[in-house]
């Protein structure tokens, strides 16, 4: 880094006459500008060229990814040409100032915009004070969206860190370690949307009498029984849902938690074993402790996905059937009913939960320095 | 350095899209392009791109079609965002008032608002104004109170079209002695489950109390826990909640597509006769019904309840609304407002025409043309009421309780909830 910042021969140049230095900040000033001009040309023509449409896609594509790359040369160059001391406080900024700059734009003004208008009506036109939220804590769906999110977390993260801890432990005393956590892992690079889908055929339902499409059904009638309508039954299919946020994150938790397990010093474990404690002692007052920050940061972490749950609900069930979640509620008012007001309010009570959670979430991970 | 380097590159990549997303924008500010935006897709984007053709070949005028089935949101991220389509095909009477009421809409310019006047029964001006403004022009339409039959089964056991419901409820009962089911019934339909339930609802409220309450049942004059609507559940509960009339039972109405739901009619033997839909079902008739529809499939108005009102007809339509003003845009919306625009489309079916001046005889088959002379001439023409009510009702908790009513929520709690939804 501190060859980039030091340009060659920098101690020479320091204390030149006072011509250098005005050339030299001409050009610091000239290099953006022309920087600055190129841009906005490329911008213009993309916005208003008639072009067919793959030369307009070449030229974005040499502009956006050109464009990135010249924006970040100028600041370096203009940076470089500044006084070390000025350069050394600058530069930090010039590297965490665009993402600064795109989390606000895209994060922090849509969030208080949110805030702003979950003050107003439907069409944000007049102001109903707290009434909006008034509706998220009163509303009989809405009751049920957050029972029901409520459930996603205790099952849903309860699920995967436990299945993912256990397949873990196991994995850690079994030979062919790497294929089965592969195997375990695999769902992971499923989207919700997919896995949706892939469930949907699981959980298919036929009446009595055609051909069960289904698996789950396809076995329920092989043993004489009749097809369930899964999703119909209340109280259950909401754990039918969590059972797919369970095979999708369970690869996650134990790949985290495997990786832990690697570092418990051997030592102890056998330290243990010679004091003759039995295996399950050995996990529950070595191995546990040992590894619970990296509990708590993989449960933090499912804890946030099950609140947010949006995708397994929406293709499987679309809240019907008391599965609402918040998320599903929120999409509902600002999506389906044009309810801004609604729709807003429900998105900051989402925030504020999952606020604590990142919160306690991101102290855990500056505390172990990542995994 | 290296480090540095693959930072920058992934920077690069992580932009790239972000930057390249301006290059669709661009070619639409084209002059003579018209950019329609709707929510029909697949078979029946292609028929609607099939009928404007010759439009577009007289005039030079490029007109692109876009579809989405998640039309409904997207249409409203647009307009929010600032980039509508020049032209969007709105489903929901609602979504129009709700542009207009913005101010987002361009309203029709007279010579639009003539080819309406006299192309048009006055009731589709109606539905396309907002305070009095007319907006909308109406292309495709739909008509949803028929009734589907398999006509071989059906005359091979004799059963005769009803005409009253006393003779439907005495049919299904024979149907019952037969061994088969009466009806095969499917709402499921994704974020929209449950539509397929509230348009029986409102074809038996059109039936019992009539065009004046029913229109006091949208606008809410009368709750929606009044007797009038609970009555009508409770009729179309004798139906659905009891599973000798309905193949599968409530299970299978709540879980069965709305597409699917008519094909336990075309096996052989049929294991349901009869199926309440809209015109538009028979493209999702099995290939060898649709090739042979004439001979195979037979079609019946749903029967009158109170005489008093006849046989009412019960539809929906998109309308298209324009955003952006253009003399491209101006000439498509009038060619829209003509039988010219429909004509191809009707020749290759599953779908009707409203237009007064229509040739009925370009339908492809005497059902569809049956349908049409029936949409046309009926005398008392009502709006899918779902479609007329606030989002928060009409898209949200009448769908969810239908959809409640069904797994076996008590009726009164699910009015009531409805009512209490009501904005």
């Amino acid at each position: 880094m501190n060859t980039n910042i030091t340009p060659a021969g920098d101690s020479k140049e320091r204390g030149n006459t006072f011509l250098v230095s005005l050339g030299r900040l001409a050009v610091s000033i000239f290099i953006p500008l022309v920087a600055f001009a190129v841009l906005w040309a490329g911008f213009i023509f993309l916005r208003d060229s008639n072009a067919p449409q793959t030369i307009i896609a070449l030229v974005a594509i040499i502009w956006g990814v050109g464009g990135v790359a010249l924006l970040f040369w100028v600041t370096d160059y203009v940076v470089n040409r500044m006084p070390i001391v000025v350069a050394k406080k600058i530069q930090p900024f010039v590297f965490v100032g665009p993402a600064i700059a795109i989390l606000a734009w895209y994060l922090f003004i849509p969030t208080m915009r949110s805030l702003y208008l979950s003050f107003f009506g439907p069409q944000s036109t007049n102001f109903v004070g707290l009434k909006n939220y008034i509706y998220a804590f009163t509303d009989s769906r809405m009751l049920e969206a957050f029972r029901n999110n409520l459930l996603w977390i205790i099952l849903g993260t309860g699920g995967a860190v436990g299945f993912g801890l256990l397949i873990a432990l196991l994995a850690d005393r079994a030979k062919g370690e790497k294929f089965f956590k592969s195997l375990i892992f695999m769902p992971m690079a499923i989207s919700f949307v997919g896995a949706g889908v892939i469930w949907r055929f699981i959980y298919a339902y036929k009446p009595l009498g055609e051909a069960q499409i289904g698996i789950l059904n396809a076995i329920v009638t092989l043993f004489g029984g009749e097809p369930q309508a899964w999703f119909t039954i209340r109280g259950l299919n909401n754990v039918f849902l969590i059972v797919i946020l369970v095979w999708l994150q369970t690869g996650y938790a134990m790949v985290i938690i495997s990786a832990a397990l690697k570092g418990v010093p051997s030592a102890i474990i056998e330290a243990g074993r010679i004091d003759g404690a039995s295996e399950l002692r050995v996990i529950r007052s070595i191995i546990i402790p040992f590894i619970a920050g990296t509990l708590v940061t993989v449960s933090t972490t499912i804890i946030i996905l099950s609140l947010k749950i949006f995708d397994i609900v929406f293709t499987m069930t679309n809240g019907n059937y008391g599965t609402e979640v918040i998320a599903s509620m929120q999409y509902k008012q600002m999506f389906r009913f044009y309810d801004y007001g609604r729709g807003s309010a429900i998105a900051i009570v989402l925030v504020i939960a999952v606020i604590p959670v990142m919160w306690y979430n991101l102290r855990q991970f500056s505390k172990r320095e990542g995994f | 350095m290296k480090r540095m380097m693959l930072s920058l590159f992934i920077i690069m990549l992580l932009a790239s899209p972000l930057f390249a997303g301006g290059a669709q924008e661009a070619a639409e500010e084209e002059s003579n392009v018209v950019r329609v935006f709707g929510a029909f897709v697949d078979e029946e984007a292609r028929r609607f791109e099939e009928a404007i053709r010759p439009f577009e070949e007289r005039t030079g005028i490029d007109v692109i079609y876009e579809g989405s089935s998640e039309f409904e949101t997207l249409i409203s991220v647009r307009v929010e965002g600032g980039n509508p389509p020049d032209i969007a095909a709105l489903p929901q009477p609602g979504l129009m008032k709700n542009f207009a009421s913005k101010g987002v809409l361009v309203p029709m310019w007279s010579s639009l608002e003539d080819a309406v006047d006299s192309n048009y029964a006055s009731v589709w001006k109606s539905l396309g104004s907002f305070e009095g403004t007319p907006y909308g022009v109406f292309h495709r339409v739909n008509a949803k109170s028929f009734v589907w039959y398999p006509k071989k089964a059906w005359d091979a056991a004799g059963y005769e079209v009803p005409t009253t419901w006393a003779e439907l409820e005495a049919l299904m009962d024979q149907m019952v002695a037969d061994g088969v089911k009466p009806w095969a019934v499917g709402i499921e339909s994704g974020g929209a489950t449950g539509w397929a339930g509230t348009d029986w609802i409102e074809d038996i409220m059109l039936r019992t109390v009539g065009p004046d309450v029913y229109d006091q049942w949208v606008s809410n004059e009368i709750p929606f826990n009044d007797p009038a609507v609970k009555d009508a559940f409770e009729i179309l509960g004798d139906i659905w909640l009891d599973p000798a009339y309905v193949y599968g039972g409530a299970n299978t109405i709540l879980t069965t597509s709305f597409g699917d739901a008519p094909s336990p009619m075309f096996s052989d033997p049929p294991k349901a006769m009869m199926h309440r839909q809209g015109n538009f079902i028979t493209g999702f008739f099995p290939d060898d019904i649709q090739a042979n529809l004439e001979e195979e499939v037979g079609v019946f108005p749903l029967p009158s309840i109170n005489p008093e009102f006849g046989i009412p007809v019960l539809g929906g339509g998109d309308q298209f609304v324009v955003f952006n003003d253009s003399p491209a845009v101006r000439q498509f919306m009038e060619f829209l407002a003509t039988w010219e625009s429909g004509e191809l489309w009707a020749r290759s079916g599953g779908a009707l025409f409203p237009y007064k001046n229509q040739d009925l005889s370009a339908y492809p088959n005497e059902i569809e043309r049956s349908l049409a002379e029936a949409l046309v001439n009926a005398k008392v023409f009502r709006f899918d009421a779902s479609d007329l009510m606030p989002g928060q009702v009409g898209a949200g908790t009448f769908w969810s309780g239908v959809v409640d009513w069904l797994t076996g929520k008590n009726l009164d709690s699910v009015l009531s909830d409805i009512q209490k939804s009501w904005p």
